[in-house]
């Protein structure tokens, strides 16, 4: 039995690099040995990716991108199809699970430097993630065609407008149509059940093979390759299988439990997951009394809100939320520090990484209250902070003392 | 350090783990394919359906939809009725024994009033419907056909008893639906006070 599968094996190998692909990748890629609780997020990302995909594919099976159905079918699933409900629930609260994830696994980028050389096409693939990720997001939140999802789409889609000279023709280029409508919602629905995916499947395993390219960063910021064995594998590293897939199946099942938690017992979320209004269906003759976006998006919103008006134009607030996403792809050559990982960061970065943390979930925050002057205002402040974060970088970090990085990783 | 492992241990937690995590993916995975089965919508169009048989003329078939299915409700003659126990010989299954039928039809003329036929219109062979033809002995199904019903797509042959000739592709006699009479003329299909709707 054993030699039988030895020999399928060898069969294989002998026609596809099956044996030394699992082992460059999964039994000998070698991770650092002092990795924390950070670094689950990656490998919570794939899961949560996996997640949205097979909950994605059965609710096509009963989902109707038709203006005129659309929102019925959704309710169709909730009500009639067995377990509909639940399929529902995962997808919706993947969503923004997945944005949760992600933005932690950012954040970790930033606390230890992980966008830097040699990482930064690694840093630049995974931001193209990102936003492919956001495009996912916001056409996906149009179908359930509610009026959170037309009126969502309506604002954002007329954010393309305020573009000089090809703006209006942009926005009807994107909907199909003068209004949201029918159209939007069939191109929307083709995007985001097949174009995006697709790329997020595709640019996810680029994103893994560069990161194994070049090694895992870790929290001391510190290259393990200079240390090497007679076999020369780094002494600093383990075998990601079976080391680190144990210790994600640790995160998982902790994450699950997080996961099954709002899954089950608030899976609206209070309104923040899946606002109440969509559960109105769309109507374009009349738009909420309040609007906002998911809240995934907010910090951009609050930032977009925060740009009062120029020379009669809307376009510098678009402008600085476009700015305001695409400058991550810049952090490798903003950052002039010499070390990379916060532990080793003198206090001037860690005041700065504090201040853009507060920056940016307090613009979360604002960008799902209405605009009231006080908070118009507090937003200016915030969306101050956010820019200063990355432009003022090139300066802060260079005169910033850093402490002395360590030969050998930290592990206890 | 020692480098003692216990490798006992080691299989029994290995089991272990692979058997919590085999029934954690079972539970997970069960949702996704249930959602498959037919949703409530569905079932409900299963439905039992009421139908007025009144206005069937002697020796005609009407047709009715149930579960999406074609439904035949025949009113035979006393002719027709009498030419039934002629051709047993040439049936695969002259006394249904085959059990294709609720047990209150298992009888020779297959059905709860002699002249009524209820017969679901599917071919037990493929799945196509058959078409009626009450006529006696006509040219295309030559001289011993006394009525009944051919199937277009592989030329399977039921008597007007719904009972499939000897020799043909379909292999069983075709299916009576549970149904009863909830008066005279007013007939329900899909339901007998059996087992609840079929």
């Amino acid at each position: 039995m054993m030699n039988l599968a030895l020999k399928l094996v060898g069969w294989i190998d002998q026609r596809f690099p099956l044996v030394s692909t699992v082992k460059a990748h999964v039994t000998e890629y070698y991770a650092p040995k002092n990795f924390n609780f950070w670094y689950f997020f990656g490998s919570l990302a794939l899961m949560v990716l996996v997640i949205q995909i097979v909950s994605g594919i059965f609710l096509t099976m009963n989902y109707k991108p038709d203006a005129l159905s659309a929102f019925a079918s959704v309710e169709y699933i909730m009500r009639d199809v067995q377990w509909g409900w639940l399929l529902r629930y995962i997808h919706s609260t993947g969503a923004s699970m997945f944005f949760v994830v992600i933005y932690l696994h950012m954040f970790r980028g930033l606390m230890y430097g992980s966008y830097r050389n040699p990482r930064e096409l690694l840093w630049i693939i995974g931001m193209i993630l990102y936003l492919a990720l956001m495009a996912e997001a916001f056409m996906g939140y149009l179908l359930p065609w509610g009026q959170m999802s037309f009126w969502g789409a309506q604002v954002i889609i007329n954010l393309f407008s305020s573009v000089p000279i090809i703006g209006p023709d942009l926005a009807i280029l994107i909907r199909g149509d003068y209004v949201v409508s029918d159209i939007t919602l069939n191109r929307f629905f083709a995007l985001h059940v097949i174009a995006i995916p697709l790329v997020l499947v595709l640019i996810v395993v680029a994103h893994l093979v560069a990161l194994h390219h070049v090694g895992s960063n870790n929290p001391d910021g510190i290259d393990i390759k200079k240390h090497k064995d007679a076999s020369g594998n780094p002494l600093d590293g383990i075998p990601f299988h079976p080391y680190y897939t144990i210790k994600d199946s640790l995160g998982a099942a902790g994450f699950l439990i997080v996961f099954c938690s709002i899954l089950f017992f608030a899976p609206d979320m209070g309104g923040y997951f899946l606002e109440y209004n969509n559960f109105v269906p769309a109507n374009s003759m009349k738009t909420p009394e309040h609007i906002a976006p998911v809240w995934y998006f907010t910090p951009y919103y609050a930032i977009l809100r925060a740009v009062p008006p120029m020379f009669g134009s809307q376009f510098p607030g678009v402008v600085a939320m476009g700015v305001a996403t695409v400058i991550f792809f810049f952090l490798p050559w903003l950052d002039r520090g010499n070390v990379r990982s916060i532990r080793y960061r003198g206090p001037i970065y860690k005041t700065f990484l504090a201040l853009f943390v507060i920056s940016f979930i307090g613009l979360g925050w604002l960008g799902l209250m209405p605009a009231t002057p006080t908070y118009t205002a507090i937003s200016r402040v915030l969306a101050v902070i956010y820019f200063a974060f990355f432009l003022l970088m090139p300066w802060y970090t260079r005169i910033d003392k850093c402490k002395p990085e360590p030969d050998r990783v930290t592990f206890k | 350090m020692t480098d003692k492992v216990d490798h006992s241990k080691r299989r029994w937690l290995l089991a272990a783990t692979t058997a919590a995590g085999g029934v954690a993916a079972a539970g997970a995975g069960a949702p996704f394919v249930l959602s498959l089965m037919p949703s409530e919508r569905a079932k409900a169009a299963g439905a039992p359906v009421e139908v007025d048989i009144g206005a069937i003329a002697p020796g005609t078939m009407i047709s009715v939809e149930w579960q999406g299915k074609p439904v035949w409700i025949v009113r035979r003659t006393k002719q027709m009725l009498d030419l039934l126990p002629k051709h047993d010989a040439a049936l695969a299954d002259p006394a249904s024994s085959v059990p294709q039928q609720p047990e209150y039809c298992h009888n020779p003329t297959r059905s709860i009033k002699p002249e009524i036929l209820v017969v679901l219109g599917i071919c037990t062979h493929l799945g196509c419907s058959p078409t009626f033809r009450p006529e006696v002995a006509p040219p295309d199904l030559g001289e011993n056909w006394s009525g009944g019903w051919f199937c277009p797509c592989h030329g399977s042959r039921f008597d007007l008893a719904a009972r499939v000739f000897r020799g043909v592709p379909a292999p069983t006699n075709l299916i009576i639906p549970p149904h009863k009479y909830l008066g005279d003329t007013k007939l329900l299909i899909g339901d007998d006070d059996t087992g609840g709707a079929a």
